[in-house]
């Protein structure tokens, strides 16, 4: 087992010029049966396995990758933390997540770089004002902390944004959750790879999940790309891939395949140290620890598997981010690319059994995703451990379409690119 | 960017254009005979096709009429020329 990573093993690997530092986490040969296989060796799939090492004591555990860990939506998102919920159901739900991050460097033993900035989404009318507002004293009622701020508290916050009366969208005001934040992606996927290696889950990576075999109802194991692993609970992280998934149980799912697009400029010297965000201009903007500023907007639009997004919407945000912050004008974008995001039917994630006998869904966390990686794999790891699900996610079944019981912060119908 | 042949108007670029999603979700005649799964099954459970998908356009900043796209969703390719959703069985 790796070290713990501390000030004594740092000062001990000087003399080695650092040549020594042991691998962060192994690379297993698969075994031929383990008690529990995670499809999807993302931030969530990895946070399940290691929630389920830490509170549940099952380590007998494989996460299989397709690709690399943490390549597929850790990689491709704009790592905003926050837990700014109005519904039941997801207000204390991301709130627990908010709260795993806050202590999760230290919980994992390793710097996921989580800092809690704050974010401030801007209100542009009256009835946005009102919607916002209405949002953020629900918050308080459920004890997450929010405040609301004139233009003259946003001006000190942010001094670049466009606070001019005469704008297209002028600002009203705003609304604040100071402990909101970014952190850093991939550390986290190589924090709960690691941390879940440490005590005991083999991580196999380039191991693609082509086939689940089923048993009389249940399922008793995985086809794979690097043979056949056997395992009486079978629980898929798989984001964008979910459909393809549950097809190989045969389940369709309430869930549409989109594409959401960020992109960042060139680094410049720090000038923003908040997330800023806007839903008249669709866009939101933080600046990441190289300076560079990252952009990211509203999704696409229409179903898509391809991972590359469309350049009408890169410059609709571009434009939305410059009005906001006229200064981003002279910059140039250096790179943009595009999330594959499982958008549900109402907005809201699934974590949940399904009527699949041991096959375990987490998935359709749309546009948002991040935030919520330490509360899902801890929810998640209870529901596989104890098959029955984790009081804060008891609303998040994917039975919740058949029964009328969903969860729509939007307010938009069944159509998964509306939300 | 996508390039939507609109039969009336022509080639158009993807922004006159609104998605209004998979098209293949027929809607029952008689809902006041379906079951909760059955209901379910039209409005919320999809296909979600990596591959060829049936899926309805409006041409928003156009003749403002519905189109029936068949598109391939791993490479945006349209596979067939739209037709208006009236004409194509679409309800």
């Amino acid at each position: 087992m790796a070290q713990p990573y501390s000030l004594t093993a740092l000062l001990r690997h000087a003399f080695s010029g650092h040549r020594t530092w042991p691998a962060a986490w192994r690379a297993p040969e698969p075994k031929a049966a383990y008690d529990v296989v995670i499809i999807g060796g993302g931030g969530h799939g990895l946070a399940a396995a290691y929630y389920l090492a830490k509170n549940h004591g099952i380590t007998n555990v494989a996460v299989l990758e397709k690709g690399w860990i943490g390549g597929g939506n850790t990689a491709r998102n704009t790592t905003i933390i926050r837990s700014n919920y109005q519904q039941d159901g997801n207000a204390l739900f991301y709130e627990h997540s908010v709260k795993l991050w806050e202590g999760l460097s230290q919980d994992l033993n390793f710097n996921v770089m989580f800092s809690p900035r704050g974010m401030i989404n801007l209100y542009h009318t009256p009835a946005d004002r009102d919607a916002w507002v209405r949002r953020y004293n629900s918050m308080r009622l459920n004890g997450i902390d929010a405040a609301v701020l004139n233009t003259a508290e946003i001006a000190a916050l942010v001094p670049d944004l466009d606070l001019a009366a005469g704008s297209r969208h002028p600002v009203l005001g705003g609304v604040i959750q100071r402990r909101a934040g970014v952190a850093r992606h991939d550390a986290v996927a190589w924090g709960f790879a690691r941390a879940a290696d440490r005590r005991g889950v083999d991580i196999i990576q380039n191991c693609a999940v082509t086939g689940i075999i089923r048993e009389g109802g249940r399922v008793v194991g995985v086809d794979t790309t690097r043979g056949r692993i056997l395992a009486p609970k079978i629980a898929s992280c798989v984001a964008g891939n979910s459909s393809r998934v549950a097809e190989m149980v045969g389940l369709r799912l309430p869930i549409e395949s989109h594409l959401l697009q960020a992109m960042v400029t060139e680094p410049v010297k720090p000038f923003l140290d908040v997330v800023v965000s806007s839903g008249a201009h669709r866009v939101y903007v933080s600046q990441t620890d190289k300076g560079e500023v990252l952009i990211g907007g509203r999704l696409d639009g229409y179903n898509s598997y391809s991972q590359r997004g469309s350049l009408p919407v890169i410059e609709e945000i571009a434009a939305g981010a410059a009005a906001l912050l006229p200064r981003l004008k002279r910059l140039r974008l250096m790179r943009s690319w595009a999330g594959l995001v499982d958008m549900t039917m109402d907005g809201s994630a699934i974590i949940s059994r399904t009527p699949v006998e041991g096959f375990y869904f987490n998935g359709g966390w749309c546009y948002g995703g991040f935030k919520a990686t330490p509360a899902s794999g801890w929810c998640f790891a209870h529901l596989i451990a104890t098959d029955g699900p984790h009081p804060l996610i008891e609303r998040h079944r994917l039975d919740r379409f058949t029964s009328g019981h969903t969860i729509n912060e939007r307010g938009a119908g069944p159509s998964p690119h509306l939300h | 960017m996508l390039s939507i042949t609109c039969p009336v108007c022509g080639p158009r670029d993807e922004d006159e254009f609104v998605f209004g999603g998979d098209a293949s979700a027929a809607r029952p005649a008689d809902p006041h005979t379906l079951d909760d799964q059955a209901w379910t099954d039209f409005l919320y459970r999809r296909d979600n096709p990596a591959g060829a998908h049936e899926e309805l356009w409006f041409h928003r900043f156009g003749c403002r009429r519905w189109l029936r796209v068949r598109r391939d969703t791993r490479t945006h390719a349209i596979l067939a020329a739209p037709r208006l959703a009236e004409d194509s069985g679409t309800p």
